[in-house]
């Protein structure tokens, strides 16, 4: 079954697994989600199912977002997203899935969500270039180097790693390991880091790397 | 609210006695120690020198100095392999880091101890 989840970066912290070892953790205030939507083979060609988070006010949605609230009978909520599923038939509409109904300790996951905005950055920064020496007469130090050969091919190929945005784009971790879930608080704990500042809006999903 | 749900995950594991240790304190940490499938407890004696962090993750520097070699173990106080601690001596000390100690051996390299307070008949 896929399996999916979304929520709120809170912040790190530490737990200590069987052996007693700490291990780092991410904790992550999740769902409950709603179904929306579902999408079916007959409808749209494909299986998923749409699902809203967080609810808030109406006035905060755009015309489209509040279209699917309307036909759906829901109240209006911050974040609207679609997942991919193998049976649709197993959601129903208004259905609400909390994060304990998802996942369980152990699980393997992917996390995406948007990386914290480091701005206009250049190559040492941004590509983990090294940059010339910083004395000794050396005038070139963190600047970018060849953009290539001369005539031939007689422009810069695309790819070369250059200056730019850095950061804030969407970023997906693989393989995170489960290490916590409160069903009562709805919180998800996963070891190690995820993407983003705290307060980030995260997808869960179950991951495509590990298979049973 | 945040701060809240990371206290949440962390209080299932949070010792219930909190070891009521100073800096500047002697104390004996009784640590589990497991050698394959055996399980023994090892005793570290030595001057509490920091503590540091927050929560579950806060830790204890213990300092001794071990054959004329300093030896620094930082445990975390809520670890479940840190059995439990005993304060042999209390310390009297005026700061809440005491690295200075780290340069010092023999004689200089000791804590006064805290006494309790006088009578005043």
């Amino acid at each position: 079954m896929a399996k999916f989840m979304l929520g709120y970066k809170a912040g790190m912290t530490q737990i200590f697994d069987e052996a007693g070892n700490a291990v780092p953790v991410t904790v992550i205030a999740c769902g409950p989600v709603s179904v929306v939507r579902k999408k079916t083979l007959e409808s749209d060609g494909y299986q998923a199912v749409l699902v809203a988070f967080d609810e808030t006010k109406e006035s905060r949605l755009n015309r489209p977002d509040r279209g699917q609230f309307a036909a759906s009978g829901l109240a209006p909520h911050r974040r609207l997203l679609e997942f991919r599923v193998d049976d649709v038939d197993a959601y129903e509409l208004g259905q609400e899935i909390k994060v304990s109904e998802m996942f369980a300790v152990g699980d393997r996951v992917d996390v995406a969500g948007t990386s914290k905005g480091k701005g206009y950055q250049g190559n040492v920064k941004r590509h983990g270039q090294r940059g010339g020496r910083e004395a000794h007469g050396s005038k070139y130090h963190r600047r970018v180097g060849s953009l290539g050969s001369s005539a031939t091919p007689g422009r810069v190929w695309k790819g070369t790693k250059l200056p730019g945005q850095m950061g804030n784009r969407r970023v997906t971790v693989q393989n995170l390991t489960v290490a916590f879930v409160d069903g009562e608080r709805d919180i998800l704990a996963v070891k190690g880091a995820v993407p983003g500042s705290n307060g980030t809006c995260l997808e869960i999903r179950d991951t495509v790397k590990f298979r049973v | 609210m945040n701060v809240n749900l990371i206290k949440a995950v962390e209080e299932s594991q949070l010792r219930d006695t909190y070891p009521n240790v100073e800096i500047g304190d002697t104390v004996r940490l009784h640590l589990r120690i497991t050698e394959g499938a055996r399980e023994r407890i090892q005793v570290f004696e030595g001057t509490v020198i920091a503590r540091k962090g927050e929560g579950l993750s806060e830790t204890l520097t213990v300092r001794r100095l071990s054959y004329g070699v300093g030896v620094e173990r930082i445990v975390p106080i809520h670890s479940p392999k840190l059995d439990h601690i005993e304060v042999v001596r209390k310390g009297r000390v005026r700061r809440a880091k005491l690295y200075y100690l780290r340069g010092r051996v023999g004689r200089r390299a000791r804590v006064r101890e805290k006494l309790p307070p006088r009578k005043t008949n």
